[in-house]
């Protein structure tokens, strides 16, 4: 694969967890369990989104280098279908109950924190511009979310229940956060993408602390299901675009 | 106004510019300041771009003297008064008399609340959302301390209450009305707050 066009493949992996799991927490708004939760999960998918449209901006722009034409960051998110999407499989899981959402969130937080602080060493000043921005943003979040696993998971029995539970349904989704492809393999060797392998320990060492002090229990050795950097998803993404594309789908080009 | 205060900070490019400036037919750089400290934050009017810290340039192009360009770094990457921002700017240097501009989002070094002002400070005291404690902006660079996480914990460094000046008050919610604030409820006058978290 040439240079800009494993560039762009890298950036639509950035791009991609960011804005699905925005679309995901979006959808939550007004169901939040109590006013402030609300509108700090919504917050944080704000924070997302941001950073989402960030870097599916400069994907158009490396697109453009190679193909006839780069798309910008909305015909990106608006127009490609399920399988052109390169986000984790994590982030597009369902929202569940607020467990489920909390759990999801939390997974991904404290991957998403290390993942950016990371980039934000990146020979490319573009993504490490980025990620530096978005590194401060995701701090706010993991805490956010670290907090509410251990308010849930050291509460009553019925909301210990429901934060164990959902972690394990989650587990599964994991590993390929830690599984770099040879594409982004050759991209970590030119300094530009982040080795996600030396992620791991960190990772489960700040998820082991949280689970701890929430008196929850991390789950042992399963399977790992992968396949969102080679855009192979669960049913979920695609029901999850039907309703985030439907506008520009029915309407192509519409603005206000 | 604390235009002269601010540009200090930037003196050495604005001074640069306005020095290889043909005097006369334009404003001075410093007036081009003085015009966009009165573009105020949709979102927090009290304060305005300059006293946030998120206008970080104003200089002559090199290559087209007569166009003046502006250099903004936004707070948040999702911020949603960015785009209302730019659109402030341009109408403020357009009463000035300014033609030709152009405007340029710079995103590394990243936004931090270090640059909102003693001025901008004041001023959101006084509006009611505590200011962000300076000590703390550079903890949520640090590495986080995983034994730490909780922000039940980290709450335990004391906000005072912009209204009554307690220092006993609970964070409520790390995120309040906006990304950048996070709702406290102060124990003493029982009254909800927004404080600007450090970043």
């Amino acid at each position: 694969m040439k240079h800009d066009e494993a560039l762009f493949q890298y950036l639509l992996r950035l791009g991609d967890s960011p804005l699905i799991l925005a679309q995901r927490l979006g959808e939550r708004v007004g169901h939040g369990p109590v006013l402030e939760e609300d509108i700090a999960q919504t917050n944080v998918g704000l924070d997302l989104l941001g950073q989402a449209r960030l870097w599916l901006a400069y994907a158009g722009e490396v697109e453009a280098g190679f193909a006839a034409a780069g798309r910008d960051e909305d015909q990106l998110a608006f127009l490609r279908d399920a399988g052109e999407f390169r986000n984790l499989l994590l982030v597009e899981q369902p929202n569940g109950n607020f467990a489920d959402t909390t759990a999801r969130q939390f997974l991904f937080d404290a991957w998403h924190l290390r993942l950016l602080r990371a980039l934000a060493g990146s020979t490319d000043a573009r993504i490490a511009g980025i990620a530096a921005k978005g590194a401060k943003e995701a701090a706010y979040h993991a805490e956010r979310s670290g907090d509410w696993v251990i308010r849930l998971g050291d509460g009553t029995d019925e909301s210990r229940a429901k934060m164990q539970a959902a972690i394990d349904d989650l587990w599964m989704y994991t590993g390929e956060m830690f599984a770099p492809d040879a594409t982004e393999l050759a991209l970590v060797e030119a300094g530009i993408a982040a080795d996600v392998r030396a992620l791991a320990a960190p990772w489960r060492q700040h998820v082991d602390a949280v689970l701890a002090e929430a008196t929850l229990k991390a789950p042992g050795e399963t399977f790992m299901q992968q396949g969102g950097r080679r855009g192979v998803h669960t049913e979920h993404l695609g029901r999850l675009l039907a309703e985030m594309q439907v506008l520009q789908r029915a309407y192509p080009g519409a603005r206000w | 106004m604390s235009v002269p205060e601010l540009t200090s900070d930037l003196g050495a490019p604005v001074a640069a510019a306005a020095a290889a400036a043909p005097a006369g037919s334009r404003p001075t750089i410093g007036a081009v300041w003085k015009a966009l400290a009165g573009v105020p934050d949709p979102e927090i009017p009290a304060v305005s771009i300059v006293d946030l810290g998120i206008l970080r340039g104003v200089a002559w192009d090199t290559g087209d003297p007569g166009a003046v360009v502006v250099t903004v770094t936004p707070t948040y990457s999702g911020c949603p008064a960015t785009e209302l921002i730019m659109t402030s700017i341009r109408d403020a240097l357009t009463a000035a008399g300014l033609a030709r501009i152009r405007l340029e989002i710079e995103l590394a070094p990243a936004w931090t609340t270090d640059w909102i002002t003693p001025e901008g400070k004041r001023k959101l005291r006084e509006f009611g959302i505590a200011p962000p404690d300076g000590a703390r902006a550079a903890s949520t660079n640090a590495t986080i301390d995983v034994a730490g996480i909780s922000p039940l914990r980290r709450a335990k460094v004391a906000v005072p209450c912009p209204r009554c000046g307690s220092k006993e008050t609970r964070l409520v919610s790390q995120f309040g009305s906006t990304a950048c604030k996070a709702q406290y409820r102060c124990l003493s006058c029982l009254e909800p707050f927004d404080y600007f978290k450090p970043h």
